[in-house]
């Protein structure tokens, strides 16, 4: 497939392994966090960890649109959604995302209209169709899908639908890179910076990692060759003394972002004061809500919700793992308690959470696969 | 490899093989997609409750032996939607999937029942398209539509129509079938491109404003079956048809039932440009994405070459291909070697095949 395959490439991997392998210096342990979870799907999904030496190891980071969003926020939505006259739309990944008290499919099960959408313009078709209900979308994800909600709420305006609104969930992911970096016990030689939210940032909003922290980051997109590349990237720069920002996804990202998205945003959405993701507690600046010229389309003041903060399951440490502080399988109920069928946190929910992508692709004994694959 | 990690793995191990339970306390749309949650529903509830041997070996159809004849039986519900898509509809579906359960249970089909449930309002029209396909399938796949029901639900109550048949062949040849006879060093044949149907029906549904130009694959395997089986019958183990949960639930389901590893090649598994295509716009794999006109057969090493041959020489086989191998690892797992070089475990589906947001 063009445009695919290219960026897949068997033999090209191989070349770029044996350049990274060259580059470790003999004894030292790198460690890279891929901030992004799309990056983490692809490396479970193509099993890329097989082309890279052991003295590399990937960390995966809280880019995880789901996997951030807290239990509170969860139940908030659902109450919303048992309103008899509302129909909650939200993208497929959220349905299974536990709350206080079950999940969206739990509640849809329940009786509440929950329907799956794969765009916000889809939920405008919805209240377009149904002007005798209550349409509201569950927006979450980083500065990635925010634009788009921001068009959607910009044309819901001009049409006039007063049955469409928004419960805004979006992050930003500069505050969350800063947890990460100013947290002790987090000792990273990098990062893989996330592809898609910087087409919309650009790459200069990353420029503090590396000189105030003193870390090197690469930009990098989401196909494993991409990533391989980005990995080699970040290895020359530590090989050479340099500590930059960097973009390898230059056939997709500008380096200084998408400029009309970001006045979108800038028209429709404003920073909250502060807001809590999942398992990093309450951060400053870090999440969206709609700004008064559109308040009418705000769902959290059209509907009363609980706002209620549900502290996370005791025995979940999903905090742990967003940081990169935690392996996936060093949680204490990995795959047992907290499976991708029966879900304590959030990242197991996520195709691009960390220990859905570990369990669903790489649960395997490493020994075993060795002896199985020369077979 | 630590030590601690061994130790996690084995401890999943333990829980998965330990008895299924349904947590949840109502049917979620999970429970239907055939994956996880539809094999813990079969087994805690559907087992505990019928516990016999026949229903207990979950094949695609029950083995029975009744007053000296060796008969194959099974059914099956359709409530697709839309009801017509490219390539067929709910009816040859219906009659086909039905077929092709009993055609992989190594039984030649004959006979089969139909129940209809009709919503209020349905097109007499619609449902004369719907019949009339139905009996067109059963003609090509060489059975008879036997007997039958209708009950008609106030509209709101079914989606137009849906359909259950169930059908009885004859087991002819003396050995049993099944993929739970599947050894080490074995080799695992696919009858040709895979995902069509599922691709299909998501794209005919219409919420994705994406076209393609796609076709539903339903057909009756009988014949593919009669030409595998002649060239290449005493090499075949069992065979599967992928519908529900695709190709990777079948495997899944060879490696649990034989206790064995399948380990599988993504580039030797055929898949049309177009279903690649929109899977990969979708993030799906088309691996989960159902079929209804192909088979997964495993095949002794030796007889590998002949089977392979009778299926290409088939108009439903010209595509057929072997695309991995029994391993003797009882993890009780799936490895997929990736295109791209890597490897990883390909699992049953949790809940729908969703696509990823960013």
């Amino acid at each position: 497939m063009r445009f695919v395959d290219e960026f897949r490439n068997a033999e090209q991997a191989r070349a770029l392994a044996a350049r990274i392998a060259a580059r470790c210096e003999p004894g030292r342990h790198y460690k890279f966090m891929e901030v992004c979870g799309g990056h983490t799907h692809t490396i479970y999904q193509h099993g890329l960890e097989d082309y890279l030496p052991e003295s590399v190891e990937l960390v995966h980071g809280p880019g995880c649109p789901v996997c951030v969003i807290p239990m509170g926020r969860v139940d908030d939505a659902i109450a919303i959604a048992r309103r008899p006259e509302v129909i909650l739309t939200s993208f497929g990944d959220m349905m299974r995302v536990p709350g206080g008290d079950g999940s969206f499919l739990d509640a849809k099960a329940a009786g509440a209209d929950i329907r799956m959408v794969y765009s916000p313009l889809d939920a405008l078709k919805l209240a377009r169709a149904h002007p005798d209900r209550e349409v509201v979308f569950m927006a979450i994800g980083f500065e990635t899908t925010a634009p788009s909600t921001a068009v959607t709420v910009r044309r819901a305006a001009a049409e006039g639908l007063a049955n469409f609104s928004v419960f805004c969930n979006h992050v930003t992911i500069i505050p969350a890179i800063k947890a990460i970096l100013d947290s002790p016990d987090q000792r990273l030689d990098g990062f893989l910076g996330p592809g898609h939210v910087s087409t919309v940032i650009g790459c200069e909003p990353y420029r503090f990692i590396a000189e105030r922290y003193g870390k090197p980051l690469v930009v990098a997109g989401f196909e494993p060759l991409d990533i391989l590349h980005s990995i080699d990237m970040l290895l020359a720069q530590l090989e050479q003394g340099r500590c930059e920002i960097e973009n390898q996804y230059s056939r997709v990202v500008p380096w200084d972002g998408n400029l009309t998205a970001l006045k979108t945003l800038a028209d429709v959405l404003e920073l909250r004061p502060f807001f809590e993701w999942r398992g990093l507690g309450f951060i400053a600046h870090s999440a969206l809500k709609l700004t008064e010229r559109y308040a009418a389309f705000d769902a959290e003041r059209r509907f009363a919700v609980p706002g209620v903060r549900v502290a996370d399951p005791k025995s979940c440490q999903c905090g742990e793992v967003l940081k990169g502080v935690l392996k996936p399988y060093e949680c204490k109920v990995f795959g047992t308690a907290c499976t991708p069928e029966t879900p304590i946190g959030t990242c197991m929910v996520s195709p691009e959470g960390a220990c859905a992508a570990y369990y669903n692709f790489g649960r395997f004994h490493r020994q075993r696969l060795l002896e199985v694959t020369a077979r | 490899m630590t030590a601690e990690l061994t130790e996690v793995l084995d401890r999943i191990d333990r829980t998965r093989r330990a008895r299924p339970r349904v947590r949840e306390q109502r049917l979620t749309m999970a429970h239907g997609a055939g994956g996880k949650a539809t094999q813990t529903l079969v087994e805690a509830v559907f087992l505990e409750a019928f516990d016999n041997p026949e229903l207990n070996a979950l094949d695609d159809a029950a083995a029975l032996t009744a007053g000296g004849a060796r008969l194959a039986f099974t059914t099956d519900s359709y409530v697709v939607k839309p009801l017509f898509f490219p390539g067929g509809d709910i009816g040859d579906l219906a009659v086909n999937g039905t077929v092709n359960d009993l055609a992989v249970a190594g039984a030649r089909p004959r006979f089969l029942s139909a129940g209809f449930i009709l919503e209020e309002g349905l097109p007499v029209a619609d449902l004369t398209r719907i019949v009339a396909s139905m009996g067109a399938a059963a003609r090509a796949a060489g059975v008879s539509i036997v007997a039958g029901d209708t009950k008609v639900v106030p509209r709101g109550l079914a989606d137009g129509c849906y359909i259950t048949t169930a059908g009885v062949g004859v087991r002819e040849h003396p050995r049993d079938f099944g993929v739970h006879l599947a050894r080490p060093g074995d080799l695992v044949l696919v009858s040709g491109p895979i995902g069509d149907h599922g691709m299909t029906v998501l794209v005919a549904r219409g919420d994705l404003d994406l076209e393609a130009d796609l076709r539903s694959d339903t057909a009756a395997l009988t014949g593919l079956v009669d030409d595998l089986l002649a060239a290449a019958g005493e090499g075949v183990r069992g065979m599967r048809d992928a519908t529900r949960g695709g190709v990777a639930t079948i495997l899944n389901e060879i490696a649990r039932a034989a206790g064995v590893t399948v380990v599988v090649d993504e580039s030797a598994v055929p898949v049309r440009a177009g279903v690649r295509g929109a899977a990969e716009l979708l993030g799906i794999d088309p691996l989960y994405v159902a079929c209804e006109g192909r088979l997964v057969a495993v095949v002794a090493p030796e007889h590998a070459a002949a089977a392979l041959a009778a299926l290409h020489a088939h108009p439903l086989g010209d595509q057929a291909a072997v695309i991995g191998r029994i391993d003797p690892d009882p993890a009780e797992l799936v490895l997929l070697r990736t295109r791209f070089g890597g490897t990883r475990i390909v699992d049953l589906l949790v809940g729908d095949p969703l696509p990823r947001i960013c």
